[in-house]
């Protein structure tokens, strides 16, 4: 009997297990082979419906689901948390001691989010004047804010790189400004972004067609802003409590090299980390305990016989959910291969395909690989051609519609028909030549 | 020896390849930035860039420079100016920082 061993059961380890199992059906029935996943958790989070809570577009029963029945009835589900792994010994370490062995393993962990890292990110402000809409709590916390914000400087921060779904945060704002024009105060909230990128579109053909979006929204952009702390009470606050003056702001963030932006409520990423089991078996992750991973074959650099996909692998691409689900097809594929003994093939080239929210109900859709930057052009989905590197109304209804397709298509481990793991380029109008 | 005129650059002056980088050009770029002379601690930083560059495909973060590369963060804005993380990233060859899109 082989043990295939998955830990973390989100949409990469889900995925994962269910293709598993449809291509490895009739071993796993004949006892010779056998697919467990590990998770803690007992509720499946569809995350990209994180950034419609904070709006009131979405809640939480609408993007939560029991975990058990996401995943096939041939798979073992273990409802516990890994505290440790041992990679010269082939095991796990559960967190009540449980010490589970494995022929093959698969990290499927993810990211996790680490406010502490940055210098008074929970402090007092806490979850009041300082929030983060990538964690259900957050994202719910966030909207009572938003729900009683009358004016005043909104800031959205990227603390660092890497992020789970990098344009999540400029859709937050270009959905905060749709959000108080409706409410009628636009004119009296003021939309600043920091970044600790040079821009908020980096690559060169996004940045020339989409940089109008945020002079249109006029949302004040800051760039290279590396955060160094947050400070949420300032002398001047003090003093300014029992004088007539207008109210001081909440806090403020605090570049490395001191620059500062005064925030009135802040919607911060914090730094992302793999998770804490990673760190502590020697060799296996980066310095942000990220498995390292060979980015086409997704199999560890520090032994053969473990893989890893989602985010927390260290795959130079975004860390989203489409990419998870390409990566899944080609790790099935590996992890066949690896049990018969043939050689990997490195199928992975960094795809990722992912809408992006604009406001008013339109979005855009971007779609590329390790090599070829997002273009402008026309993708060919399933149910017709939608425009690339545009906004329009069918992206958003396609980025609403995604939410049906990832509990009944993406996780059960369907393809997608017409979405392939690697890039097509038709369709799209390549530049004669772009540095990238 | 090569020299910068001899080498491919993009419109912001980072190499186009990182296998054209030696430590001669490093220096060049590194004069052109306005920084005189590479120190040992330039070095730290730049060798650390470009290692982790080369074995993760991502060039590490102003954060990550400060707590693993052996110079704290203060000094990395002394000794490269405004923008340490993408400065360094010039100087080692490899490419700016940047996002998906
Ligand atoms: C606000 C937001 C918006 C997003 N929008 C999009 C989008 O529009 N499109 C898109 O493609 N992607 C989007 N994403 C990203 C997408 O959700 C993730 O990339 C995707 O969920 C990654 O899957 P994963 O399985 O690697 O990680 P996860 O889905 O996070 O799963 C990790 C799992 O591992 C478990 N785990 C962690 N530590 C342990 C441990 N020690 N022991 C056992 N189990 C453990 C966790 O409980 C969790 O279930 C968004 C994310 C956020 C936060």
């Amino acid at each position: 009997m082989r043990h295939i061993l998955i830990l973390g059961a989100g949409t990469a380890g889900t995925v994962m297990a269910n293709r598993l199992s449809r291509r490895l059906r009739s071993q796993l029935r004949a006892g010779r082979i056998n697919i467990t996943v590990i998770d803690p958790d007992p509720t499946h989070l569809y995350q990209p419906g994180l950034l419609f809570i904070p709006f009131q577009e979405s809640f939480r029963e609408r993007i939560t689901r029991d975990r058990a029945p996401t995943l096939d009835r041939d798979v073992r589900l273990v409802a516990a948390e890994i505290a440790a792994m041992d990679p010269d010994h082939d095991t796990v370490t559960l967190a009540d001691g449980t010490v589970m062995s494995y022929d093959l393993c698969i990290v499927a962990t993810g990211a996790r989010l680490v406010p502490e890292e940055t210098e008074g990110m929970m402090g007092p402000g806490w979850r009041e004047s300082v929030h983060e809409f990538y964690s259900l709590e957050g994202a719910e916390k966030l909207g009572y804010a938003l729900h009683c914000f009358v004016g005043g400087k909104l800031v959205i921060n990227v603390v660092e790189m890497p992020i789970k779904c990098p344009v999540a945060p400029l859709e937050f704002a270009f959905l905060a400004d749709a959000y108080f024009t409706n409410c009628g105060i636009r004119d009296k909230v003021e939309i600043t972004y920091a970044t600790p990128l040079d821009g908020a579109f980096t690559k060169p053909t996004a940045a020339q067609s989409l940089s109008y979006l945020l002079e249109q929204k006029g949302i004040r952009l800051e760039t290279e802003f590396n955060t160094g702390r947050i400070e949420t009470t300032s002398p001047a606050w003090e003093t300014a409590a029992t004088s007539t003056e207008p109210r001081p702001p909440a806090g403020e963030l605090v570049s490395w090299d001191e620059r500062r932006i005064p925030f009135d409520l802040l919607v911060t990423v914090p730094v992302h980390k793999g998770a804490a089991f990673i760190a502590t078996a020697a060799g296996l992750g980066d310095a942000m305990d990220f498995v390292m991973v060979d980015p086409h074959t997704l199999q560890s650099q520090r032994k053969a016989n473990i893989f890893a996909l989602g985010d927390a692998a260290n795959c130079p691409t975004s860390k989203a959910g489409s990419v998870a689900h390409f990566q899944a097809e080609v790790l099935e594929e590996n992890i066949v291969r690896m049990l018969d003994g043939r050689a990997l093939e490195p199928g992975f080239d960094g795809h990722a395909n992912c809408f992006i929210e604009t406001g008013h109900r339109k979005a855009l859709l971007i779609d590329f690989n390790y090599d070829t930057e997002p273009l402008p052009g026309m993708f060919p989905y399933a149910w017709g051609p939608v425009p690339l590197l545009k906004e329009s109304r069918l992206n958003h209804l396609g980025k609403l519609a995604f939410r049906h397709a990832y509990w009944n298509r993406l996780l059960p481990g369907r393809d997608f028909p017409g979405i392939e793991a690697q890039m097509k380029r038709s369709g799209k109008r390549m530049p004669a030549a772009v540095g990238s | 020896m090569s020299t910068l005129t001899a080498v491919a650059r993009n419109a912001e002056g980072f190499l186009e390849r990182v296998e054209d980088w030696d430590r001669e050009l490093a220096l060049e770029i590194a004069r052109e930035a306005g920084i005189a002379e590479l120190t040992d601690r330039h070095w730290l930083v730049v060798n650390y860039m470009r290692d982790t560059y080369i074995k993760t495909g991502t060039a590490p973060t102003i954060r990550t420079l400060g707590k693993e590369s052996g110079v704290q963060v203060k000094e990395l804005y002394a000794l490269f100016p405004k923008g340490p993380a993408k400065l360094a990233a010039k100087i080692g060859g490899i490419p700016k920082p940047k996002g998906c899109i």
